[in-house]
């Protein structure tokens, strides 16, 4: 399919991506997802100083033809959200690993990732649908 | 997210005549009533501003085709729809309901009139019926219609159907027709030649758009949407047909109406001819309704701000569900989000404040007048 995996990433089979760096987590959904979805029109996101659970919705992704879900990977307090894309959802699919990211989390518990994909996995269970 | 669809046992699977040339063209395939069908190619909102703007084209060959003949074909028909269709002249098209006994929506359907056979006298006329619901229309049909008088041949595999849509269709399509498509008004309909092979061609849609409907063999088919392919018409999915037809205010079938609604709280009433007509499934019903009134009607709604009704979704007003959304989209014409929806009939006047509960929040909505979008045709 031509879609990009970056490696430093871990992946649910929910299609969100976690990149971790120290206590700080940035979540965002796959290129998979982004190309599943089409053209996509409405964000929704939780405040900065939420607290999310893993594993429990913390959002709403809204494209032309449908709206779904989006599920933490991991726990952790919102730090910030990513507004300029709340604003023009569009641009969720130019680039869905750098400008496209939708929350920072402040962590507490790294190991909740254990279960996530490598992104190898991850490719293999969207690619050998 | 959601997770991963699980594979599962189903029925097989029909694919259109045109679905190969489809896979080539890198559409993204859904399973639709049954079909395997493209639910978009280059993208829903690209698609859908080509019909608006330029023109493009669908594959609609999963949707039910009928033939019929017989000494009394309009005079059969009659008694199932509440339309009059006795004052069609041959080449012209209606689109109605089929009716049951309680008045409820068994199919939308757009029935065309071809008048007589000139070597055997006999009536001839086709319709065309929706995928999800065309072996129920047949067998309805089969067993409220007279055989002496009216025959059904079902030619929906045999046939393939596109629809050619958008402002600038005429234009790309003229050159595949033998005949002269300028003089056809909308909602008429002529037997003509495409590639050399017989062509039944109706300028008719469901898009709101100006544009075309063609039946015609599979061969011709496949060759004619490589052609109008090639010449800049954009290839269009059932994702665009969707938003495309929503802001027409076009009810889908299954969607926004169904067998427990009459065509007066469909909002259908213009197709309904209780004055002209005789004796019809479901008339009492709709007599009654029209007499006393009719409890809930299908309005459209204009959300405030970027929040999308979608189906189900809670018509709300202080605090009380009074209705519910049947069907929704962000409008990619106007750019803001539209929905059509059930209210009780003392709260379907234009103006009037509504709410819609989207995940657990109230969202402002007004009653508007429909169609949402018209084109500046005719």
């Amino acid at each position: 399919m031509g879609l990009e995996y970056p490696d430093d990433l871990k992946y649910l089979d929910s299609h969100e991506y976690v990149r971790l760096d120290g206590e700080i987590a940035t979540i965002g959904i796959s290129a998979f997802a982004v190309d599943q979805l089409g053209d996509i029109v409405f964000l929704e996101l939780p405040e900065v100083g939420d607290a999310l659970e893993k594993g429990t919705s913390f959002g709403s992704i809204e494209s032309v033809k449908a709206v779904e879900d989006m599920y933490a990977p991991i726990s952790g307090t919102v730090v910030e959200r990513n507004d300029a894309l709340v604003e023009d959802p569009e641009q969720l699919a130019d680039d869905p690993y750098g400008e496209g990211w939708l929350l920072k989390l402040r962590i507490t518990d790294p190991d909740e990732l254990d279960e996530a994909m490598a992104a190898a996995d991850y490719r293999a269970l969207v690619e050998g649908e | 997210m959601t997770q991963l669809p699980e594979h599962i046992d189903s029925p097989p699977i029909s694919q259109t005549p045109l679905y190969q040339l489809c896979l080539a063209q890198k559409a993204r395939m859904t399973e639709f009533a049954g079909w395997e069908m493209p639910v978009q190619f280059s993208g829903i909102t690209k698609e859908h501003e080509a019909v608006r703007t330029q023109a493009g084209m669908f594959d609609i060959s999963h949707m039910g085709k009928f033939r019929f003949t017989g000494a009394q074909v309009v005079e059969q028909l009659q008694t199932l729809v509440p339309s009059d269709l006795s004052r069609l002249q041959p080449g012209q098209a209606q689109y109605t309901v089929l009716l049951n006994p309680e008045g409820g929506i068994l199919d939308d359907i757009i029935y065309y009139h071809q008048g007589q056979d000139p070597n055997t006298g006999e009536q001839r006329g086709t319709m065309i019926v929706n995928a999800a619901t065309r072996v129920r229309d047949k067998a309805w049909l089969v067993a409220n219609l007279n055989p002496d008088l009216i025959v059904l041949e079902d030619v929906s595999k045999e046939q393939a159907l596109i629809a050619i849509q958008g402002p600038q269709a005429e234009r790309y399509f003229q050159p595949d027709v033998e005949a002269n498509l300028s003089s056809l008004k909308r909602f008429e309909h002529l037997e003509s030649t495409v590639f050399g092979q017989p062509a039944f061609i109706a300028r008719t849609g469901y898009t709101g758009e100006d544009g075309f409907e063609v039946m015609l063999p599979p061969a011709a088919a496949i060759e004619l949407w490589q052609k109008l392919s090639d010449a800049g018409v954009t290839p269009c999915g059932l994702g665009a047909r969707d938003t495309l037809r929503l802001e027409a205010a076009m009810a889908l079938y299954g969607q926004d109406i169904e067998q427990n609604v009459t065509p007066l709280e469909a909002g259908l009433g213009w197709l309904v001819h209780l004055d002209s007509k005789g004796d019809f499934m479901g008339r009492p019903i709709l007599e009654q309704q029209k007499a006393e009134g009719i409890p809930t009607r299908l309005v459209g709604l204009q959300m405030q701000g970027r929040y999308i009704a979608r189906h189900g979704y809670p018509v709300m007003l202080d605090g009380n569900m009074v209705g519910e959304v049947t069907s929704g989209t962000l409008s990619p014409t106007l750019g803001y989000p539209i929905a059509l929806a059930y209210v009780p009939t003392h709260l379907a006047k234009v103006g009037q404040q509504l709410g819609v509960e989207i995940r657990g929040k109230v969202h402002s909505a007004e009653v508007v007048k429909k169609p949402f979008y018209k084109a500046n045709t005719q």
